[in-house]
Order: structure tokens, then C-alpha cells, then sequence
């Protein structure tokens, strides 16, 4: 997994709520066996028509906009626990989901991908959308170690939250079975105890 | 204090703290499937180590397989291929396969219950969110993605925050014709679509507790879908008749003693929780929905709720839907019915579903797929004769498989078409782009099969 360390980007503005990883990743292209290419399906229904030819009113067809940042609505990547959905914001190139609230699953997912979600008040969320609405370009730094969001315009920011132990491994590139591999004798002696408690 | 029984088994399979919040957690059973696994089997590969406890896990291929003709090669190639690879894996790690012409292979969420795999107190994680199924049998299990069904292929283990409590109490007696589907359409529509993220549900109450085991399954499965963590049912007698006698379930005086241990799982009356919420059975109707979260949900006599003023979301999902504020869902017209899914396909839902069509004709102008949840459901219902009276109305019953629930194979919806559904998400384009899901009970669904328009099951069981 790719370090993440600090964040300095123009964001694209998703201003809906409920985007459920179906949208993010549609069902029908979740049949390859390999973690790459979900990119070019990220939000496929929406961003383009049934012919391929994207939708011009769809924020990723609209050139004005881009950047590492997704800014959506609340409740943001709920329903199916595909993985996909993550690899697919990743491999577009979003480094980092803002949204007033985050499905469970799918938080856990982009953790364990490098994809940094930054849950914010409902209230900061409308001044990130404010911020773009006045200049598409503006620009948002992410400090992870500080756990701060700082839209630069205005130097407005807010602290965020995040687990002790994500923090670590995302600031230092480590992954979640790098670390229970280490303590494999840990789950060793927990599986005897449980086998002698249960004769 | 008491423990509540989230906390006792949860407590139970704690292997390590990590920092402040996390925990590493112990998984007793491990369901694989097609689709969230294969990147996993890769991750083990590229680091060279092998599956830790093969036989704590059991394959079946459910999601991207065809639902008819599974005897013959899958034609579609990417299909083939990842279902290939799913064999392959499972040779080659160790693991057992109930794959494609398996006399248990099925929908996972069905086969673990059903072969007696699913026990009580035990923690059960699958690369598939509806994985909060098993939680009918008093069991801690959740969704994960395909990290971490590589940290359990790998080490027994996932890390995890222990979420919050939440107590859901469904107390009375439920009116004729309305089910456990309804029940969990309700509370969906009362919490929201959002209403228990963070937390772990337990359900209880005298109208949860008078469900049979298919009645809990279907109301645990669901519990993803207000965003909770997992849902969870005390077992009682129930519970032990249904595991007794199955394939992988304790025998003889195992089985007794079994019994005694999981007699101990239950709520301490003095255990708190971080949230509680009461209903009433009897306010309950037969449950429909009208948008496009599972959230979005009224009774049947229900008129669709006006946008509020402002909500883009609200406004674009009733678009999507092709309906408006204000309008009466009764009488809509609708053009499919699938009656399937981890939510709905087994034994229980076709003999609802048969016992309702018996002796009738669908609507000429619906299309109806029944699609059974394993091929043990698909060989029961041929055996009880449901299979017959099905077809003989004019319903094409299937092979098992997830379907039309996700639409990953060619069981689809056409665009702007209305399909009333027993499956657990009416998400755009869930089965199929453009496509338009009404969720809805078994029951409700054979009538709409049958009548080819929403209707109210309470008065057609009247007039019986």
C-alpha cells in the first residue's frame, strides 16, 4: 500500500447523497480477477449513456473539474461490501473521499487501499461545495498526521477523525495482514486456549 | 453489569488488542464466493503463504453463475473464467468447493445455514455484505471487503473496531398476510437508510422471536441495508430444531451439549445498549418501496411521500422511478417479478409463494422468475410438488444462484421497466441500468405476479 502523508489537490464535486457502491462500481463489471482497470467503469451508469458516449452533465465529463479529492454527499458509499469500489475511486486517481458521513464498510475498505475518507460536519461540507461552486480549481490540503482539512482559499479548516492504528499504517504504507502475520503466535495460543476450554 | 449477547460472543473471540480502538478478532467460519476472492487468493500467492485453517473456510459459486442450463460450460467468458478461478483456488489452497452441479452449491448466505455450517456463537465473515444473515443463529457476522477476506484466508483473524449496540423490539402479533420481509422493510423506513451505521443490531421481541429460522434469516440479512454492522437473534428452541439433524451440525450427545452452550446466549437483563427502538407489530403493513434506497419504503395503502423542498437526491431517485409525490402505489402496473436472493429463495418463501398461486394464471403481460436459493431448496421444491404448481402458473423457476439480484449475469431487468422483488436492494440499476426495483415480500410479489399490478395481499387473503 502507497504512504499517506499530506494531500494537496483541487477536488471534483459529487453533491448527492446515498452513493451506493453500486453506482461507484456497477455489478456487471465486478467479474475480473485482478485489483486494477476498475477505473474506467468508476461510475459508469452515470457518467456515461447506454452507447458509451459519456453524459455531458455528469461531473467527471465536465473538464472544468479534477483533482484527488471526491467531495460527496452523506452517507457515502453504503450497500454492497465490493471492494471494487475502493480500487475504482484509486484507480481513477481520488486519493481521498470528503463526505459529512461514511458507510462502515466502505470506510474499511478505502483504509485498507490507501483511500484516505475525511468525514466532515454537514456544515464544513457545504463550504467545501461553496469553495468549488466559486472556483472549480480551488485547491484542499489533507494532513494526516495533524488530521486536518484545510480548504486553502479561506484557510477555514477541520480536524478529522481516524482510528490510532489506520493513521499508522497509512502514514507508513503497512497493511493489515503484515501486522496479524506478526503476531501469528498471538492466534496460535488463542486457538489452544479456546480447544482446552471447550474439553 | 450484564453483557449483551453481541458483547459475550464478541469477547469471546478477541485475540489481541491493538491501540486504543481496535481489536483483533477470531473467525470461526469463513464463506468465500467467486467474485470478492480471487484478488485475495492473489494476495497470499505474491506473498508465498498458504491458507492457515483451510478447513475453517467452504467455497460456493453464487453470484456470476447462470441459472439455467448449469450443466453446460458458462457461455459468457469472463464469468467462466472467474468461476474457473474460484476452482482453481480452492484446489489449490485447500479449500472446500461447492461448486457449479454440487448437490449443496447455492446462494452462500442459503448453503451455510442449510448444511447445519452456521451455528450459534459463533463469528462468520464472507466477502458479501448480506453475510449479516447467519446472525438469525445468534452468530457475530458481518461483510467484508477483499482485504480482509485475505487477513482471513491468511490468519483466522480480522481487525476490527467493536461497533456500537442497538436493540431493535418488535413486540405483538403481526396482521394476516404480513411477513418477516415486511418487518425489516419497516424498520429500514423508520431508521433510514443510514439509521445503524456503527452499530450491531440485535433484534428481539415477541413478533421476532414467534419467526421461524427463514423468517430471522430474512430479517438479519437486511440489517446492511440501514447501514448496521450485522444483526443478531438469540437462539432459542427454534433455532436448535432447525441446526438438528443437518449435515455439518453436532450429533448425539454432541448435539446436547451443544444445546447447553448456546442456551447461554442471550442478553443479560440488566445489559445496556448505545440505542434501543420499539415497534409495534400490529402497525405494520404489507411493506413496498418507492425510491431508490431501501430506506425508502411505506405500506402498501401508502401514498409516495412529497419531495422535500430542496433535497436533489429525494428529487432525482422519484425521476429515476418515474413516479411523483403523492401518488398511490396500489394499482401500478408492473411488468416483472423476481421472487429470489439471499433475502428470500429459500423453502419457506416458495411454499408462500406456491401456496398463494396455486391454481392461477399470472398476468399475461409479466414476466416471473423464481430463482431457489440452493440446489437442496431446488430439489425440495420439486419433491413437495411447489415446482409444478409454479411453472403450471406460468412462472420460470430457475437454477440457483444470486440473479436478478445484482444483475451480474444475464437475468436483468430491461430499462424503465418495474420489477416488484424479494431481494434486498433497489439501488439504480441494481438489476440491470435503467431498471426499477420495488421490494417486496414473497407474498406480495406472487400477487403482483399474479394480478400484474401492486396490490394488497390483505384483501385478497380475505376474501379466501
Amino acid at each position: 500500500m502507497e504512504k499517506f502523508q499530506t494531500l494537496h489537490s483541487s477536488a471534483v464535486p459529487l453533491p448527492i447523497e446515498e452513493v451506493d457502491t453500486d453506482q461507484i462500481i456497477p455489478a456487471r463489471f465486478l467479474k475480473a480477477t485482478t485489483r486494477e482497470g476498475f477505473g474506467d467503469n468508476l461510475f459508469r451508469d452515470w457518467r456515461y449513456q447506454n452507447d458509451d458516449t459519456p453524459k455531458p452533465d455528469f461531473v467527471l465529463n465536465n473538464p472544468a473539474y479534477d483533482g484527488k479529492i471526491l467531495v460527496a454527499g452523506r452517507n457515502f458509499g453504503c450497500g454492497s461490501s465490493r471492494e471494487h469500489a475502493a480500487w475504482a475511486l484509486y484507480d481513477y486517481g481520488f486519493r481521498a473521499v470528503v463526505s459529512s458521513f461514511f458507510a462502515d464498510i466502505f470506510r474499511g475498505n478505502a483504509l485498507n487501499n490507501g483511500l484516505l475518507p475525511v468525514q466532515v460536519s454537514e456544515d464544513f461540507l457545504h463550504d467545501i461545495f461553496s469553495a468549488i461552486e466559486q472556483d472549480p480549481q480551488a485547491t484542499f490540503t489533507i494532513d494526516l498526521e495533524q488530521q486536518q482539512f484545510t480548504i486553502d482559499a479561506t484557510g477555514q479548516s477541520t480536524d478529522f477523525e481516524i482510528d490510532a492504528y489506520k493513521k499508522h499504517c497509512l502514514l507508513n504504507g503497512q497493511d493489515d495482514i503484515d501486522f496479524l502475520l506478526s503476531i501469528k503466535d498471538k492466534i496460535e495460543t488463542y486457538e489452544q486456549q479456546r480447544q482446552a476450554a471447550a474439553v | 453489569m450484564g453483557k449483551t449477547l453481541f458483547d459475550k460472543i464478541w469477547d469471546n473471540h478477541l485475540v489481541s488488542q491493538v491501540g486504543e480502538d481496535t481489536q483483533v478478532l477470531y473467525i470461526d467460519r469463513h464463506f468465500i464466493h467467486e467474485v470478492t476472492s480471487p484478488q485475495a487468493f492473489a494476495g497470499l500467492e505474491k506473498r508465498g503463504i498458504p491458507v492457515f485453517r483451510p478447513q475453517q473456510t467452504v467455497a460456493t459459486a453464487d453470484h456470476n453463475v447462470p441459472t439455467k442450463d448449469q450443466h453446460l460450460p458458462i457461455r459468457e467468458e469472463l464469468s467462466r473464467f472467474q468461476v474457473d478461478k474460484l476452482t482453481e483456488n480452492c484446489e489449490k489452497f485447500g479449500v472446500e468447493l461447492y461448486g457449479l452441479g454440487h448437490p449443496y452449491q447455492g446462494i452462500v448466505h442459503v448453503i451455510g445455514p442449510e448444511l447445519g455450517i452456521t451455528q450459534p456463537g459463533m463469528t462468520i465473515v464472507c466477502g458479501d455484505s448480506h453475510t449479516s444473515t447467519h446472525g438469525a443463529f445468534g452468530c457475530i457476522a458481518f461483510g467484508i471487503g477483499t482485504s480482509q477476506v485475505e487477513q482471513t484466508l491468511a490468519t483466522q483473524c480480522v481487525l476490527q473496531r467493536k461497533p456500537k449496540r442497538m436493540r431493535i423490539s418488535v413486540d405483538g402479533e403481526l396482521q394476516p398476510g404480513v411477513t418477516a420481509k415486511d418487518i425489516i422493510l419497516y424498520i429500514i423506513s423508520q431508521l433510514t437508510a443510514s439509521g445503524g451505521t456503527g452499530h450491531f443490531v440485535e433484534y428481539a421481541g415477541s413478533a421476532i422471536r414467534a419467526l421461524s429460522m427463514e423468517g430471522r434469516m430474512t430479517i438479519c440479512n437486511m440489517s446492511i441495508e440501514m447501514g448496521a454492522r450485522g444483526g443478531m437473534i438469540a437462539p432459542d428452541d427454534t433455532t436448535f430444531e432447525y441446526i438438528k439433524g443437518r449435515e455439518f451440525a453436532p450429533k448425539g450427545a454432541d448435539f446436547d451439549t451443544a444445546i447447553e452452550r448456546w442456551s447461554l446466549l442471550y442478553t443479560d437483563e440488566d445489559a445496556t445498549f448505545d440505542q434501543e427502538y420499539h415497534f409495534l407489530a400490529e402497525d405494520i403493513e404489507p411493506m413496498i418501496t418507492y425510491g431508490t434506497n431501501p430506506g425508502m419504503g411505506i405500506g402498501i395503502s401508502q401514498a409516495v411521500p412529497e419531495v422535500p423542498a430542496g433535497n436533489v437526491t429525494f428529487e432525482n431517485s422519484l425521476k429515476y422511478m418515474g413516479l411523483q409525490g403523492g401518488q398511490a402505489m396500489k394499482g401500478q402496473k408492473i411488468n416483472h417479478v423476481f421472487i429470489g436472493s439471499c433475502t428470500n429463495s429459500r423453502i419457506e418463501d416458495l411454499r408462500a409463494v406456491a401456496a398463494f398461486v396455486k391454481g392461477r394464471k399470472k398476468a399475461d403481460h409479466v414476466n416471473v422468475m423464481v430463482v431457489p436459493g440452493s440446489k437442496q431448496v431446488e430439489a425440495q421444491a420439486k419433491a413437495e410438488g411447489l415446482h409444478d404448481i409454479l411453472t403450471a402458473a406460468g412462472f420460470d423457476f430457475r437454477e440457483p444462484g444470486c440473479s436478478a439480484c445484482l444483475g451480474m449475469n444475464e437475468d436483468k431487468v430491461p430499462a424503465g421497466e418495474y420489477c416488484v422483488s424479494t431481494s434486498n436492494r433497489n439501488f439504480e440499476g441494481r438489476q440491470g441500468p435503467g431498471a426499477r426495483t420495488i421490494l417486496a415480500s414473497p407474498l406480495m410479489a406472487a400477487a403482483t405476479a399474479i394480478y400484474g399490478e401492486l396490490v394488497d395481499v390483505r384483501e385478497l387473503l380475505n376474501q379466501n
